[in-house]
């Protein structure tokens, strides 16, 4: 029988930490913004079909940045979730803060039983009926849970991009600007994309809009390329 | 062997982890409990050139009371598809609440939605699998039509207790009243109606289900209570808005009382 080593318990949660952290930092970036029309999810992503922002709910949203099947599979818990609490109380009843709550404690758990914890970052929102309604929360690949205010940027080279968001608001109003301009500053900040028309394959963008244009509970639209071109084009 | 996911059906997620929220769980009803849960009636779908129109009446009946003035039997499935349903009330409102789920739960997991017949074979199952219960009195039978995006047409499809799925042509109907709506549809339907016309045909097949069939409530302008009617086109569902019902409702009392016919 083979001697087992001893680690420190810091050391193996060091080991880890950096270890997910490595992989998240490997994926393209996305930013969430919560805008005068809505929330705005806008994601670095050529592939048309590989989703990273999804529906969960009629004013919730999901976005991720990792391995695709860790977030693919949590993506689908979550809509699970929703559906099922919804179905047996109301649509009411269905909120982000739960579905983070539950999220924060699987990612937790899976953090610290697992062979290996889950290389992800995940934002759930949840539509307010004003910008200082709305709750975005962010969450870590140890089950750490935060409510940021405004916006959300994960993966890639966070620290970089935030600075470059934060330079593009500094003398504009966030909560007073529409999804198109949001869309542009996501597009001049996301470092493979630019921002002409031709860009919008490289995108993917979805809105939980505030006013639905068919009056549907459910707020959440995903754009189409043509859609993302149009509002690349005319910021010029 | 890997185990996959219960997939993108709700149901069978739910057949799996949560069996106790699936509709007609207590599947053990006393003998002659059919007669003291409200049964609905009558749904007539109809197609016309851009789509279809279903329209269901506002009643409930418990043997021989009125249940219900106000209660509604036909449901915005998704956003290409309706539903009405005819049978006991609270079985048929679980299982058209449960498709509803149904629908956009596989939409959210896929990121596509399923193809009409897919969602008509979805319904059958979810018939199928109150056959125990339909058994013992508490059938329930929908009449489901929608737009098809990739046929780019209207259809209509009618079920029965088994779980059996057939597709209709041009104009059908379901429930207590449907011998006398069926009657009504082949004399009124046209092949050439816009939705207009075809939202006033429903409303007249449906009073004249309702002159002959006490389970049938007919357009009620004491308490304001006209029929659920949606039109669905390739834009997609629309509730027609009930000023437009009452005037329609009115117009075809005026006409028959004009008429001077009694029978």
């Amino acid at each position: 029988m083979s001697a087992q080593y001893y680690v420190s318990p810091e050391q193996l949660m060091k080991d880890r930490a950096d270890f997910a952290r490595k992989g998240i930092a490997r994926g393209r970036a996305v930013i969430v913004a919560s805008c005068a029309d809505g929330i705005a999810l806008i994601a670095e992503n050529p592939s048309g079909s590989l989703h990273k922002i999804g529906e969960i709910y009629d004013r919730i949203a999901f976005a991720a940045v990792g391995k695709y099947n860790e977030f693919e599979s949590l993506r689908q818990a979550g809509v699970r979730y929703a559906d099922t609490r919804g179905y047996s109380y109301s649509r009411h009843d269905v909120t982000g803060r739960g579905l983070a709550s539950v999220y924060a404690q699987s990612l937790g758990a899976v953090f610290t039983a697992e062979a290996k914890p889950f290389e992800v970052e995940l934002a759930v929102l949840e539509l307010g009926a004003t910008p200082a309604d709305d709750t975005l929360f962010s969450l870590n690949f140890d089950g750490s849970i935060a409510e940021q205010p405004g916006y959300i940027i994960m993966g890639g080279d966070t620290p970089v991009l935030r600075e470059a968001w934060n330079g593009y608001w500094a003398d504009k109003d966030l909560a007073a600007a529409g999804t198109d301009e949001v869309i542009r500053a996501a597009a001049l900040v996301l470092p493979g994309v630019g921002v002409s028309p031709e860009d919008a394959r490289l995108l993917e963008v979805a809105v939980l809009e505030r006013v639905t244009a068919s009056g549907s509970h459910r707020h959440f639209r995903r754009l189409d390329t043509p859609t993302i071109a149009r509002f690349l084009g005319a910021g010029k | 062997m890997i185990e996959l996911g219960p997939g993108p059906s709700f149901m069978e997620y739910l057949n799996r982890d949560r069996p106790d929220l699936l509709p007609g769980a207590p599947a053990q009803a006393p003998a002659g409990a059919a007669g003291q849960v409200p049964h609905g009636t009558t749904i007539v779908a109809l197609s016309y050139t851009d789509g279809i129109v279903m329209a269901g009446d506002r009643r409930a009946t418990m043997g021989n009371v009125i249940a219900s003035r106000r209660i509604e039997k036909v449901f915005e499935t998704d956003r290409f598809s309706v539903v009405g349903i005819a049978g006991a009330a609270g079985v048929a409102i679980d299982i058209a609440k449960l498709f509803r789920v149904e629908l956009e739960h596989y939409e959210k997991i896929e990121g596509t939605r399923l193809s009409l017949d897919g969602k008509a074979n979805r319904l059958a199952s979810m018939i199928r699998a109150n056959l125990a219960l339909a058994m013992q009195g508490m059938s329930v039978v929908p009449l489901f039509a929608g737009f098809d995006t990739l046929a780019e047409t209207g259809r209509i499809f009618s079920f029965d207790i088994t779980g059996g799925l057939y597709e209709e042509v041009e104009h059908h109907s379901i429930g207590s009243g449907s011998p006398y709506a069926r009657g009504a549809l082949k004399k009124l339907w046209q092949p050439d109606m816009d939705a207009t016309a075809a939202v006033r045909v429903a409303v007249e097949a449906l009073y004249d289900a309702a002159d002959d069939d006490t389970a049938t409530g007919g357009p009620d302008a004491v308490r304001q209570l006209w029929p659920v009617v949606y039109t669905v086109d390739a834009a997609g569902a629309h509730r027609v808005e009930e000023p437009i019902l009452a005037g329609m409702a009115t117009e075809i009392i005026a006409a028959r009382t004009a008429s001077g016919k009694e029978a």
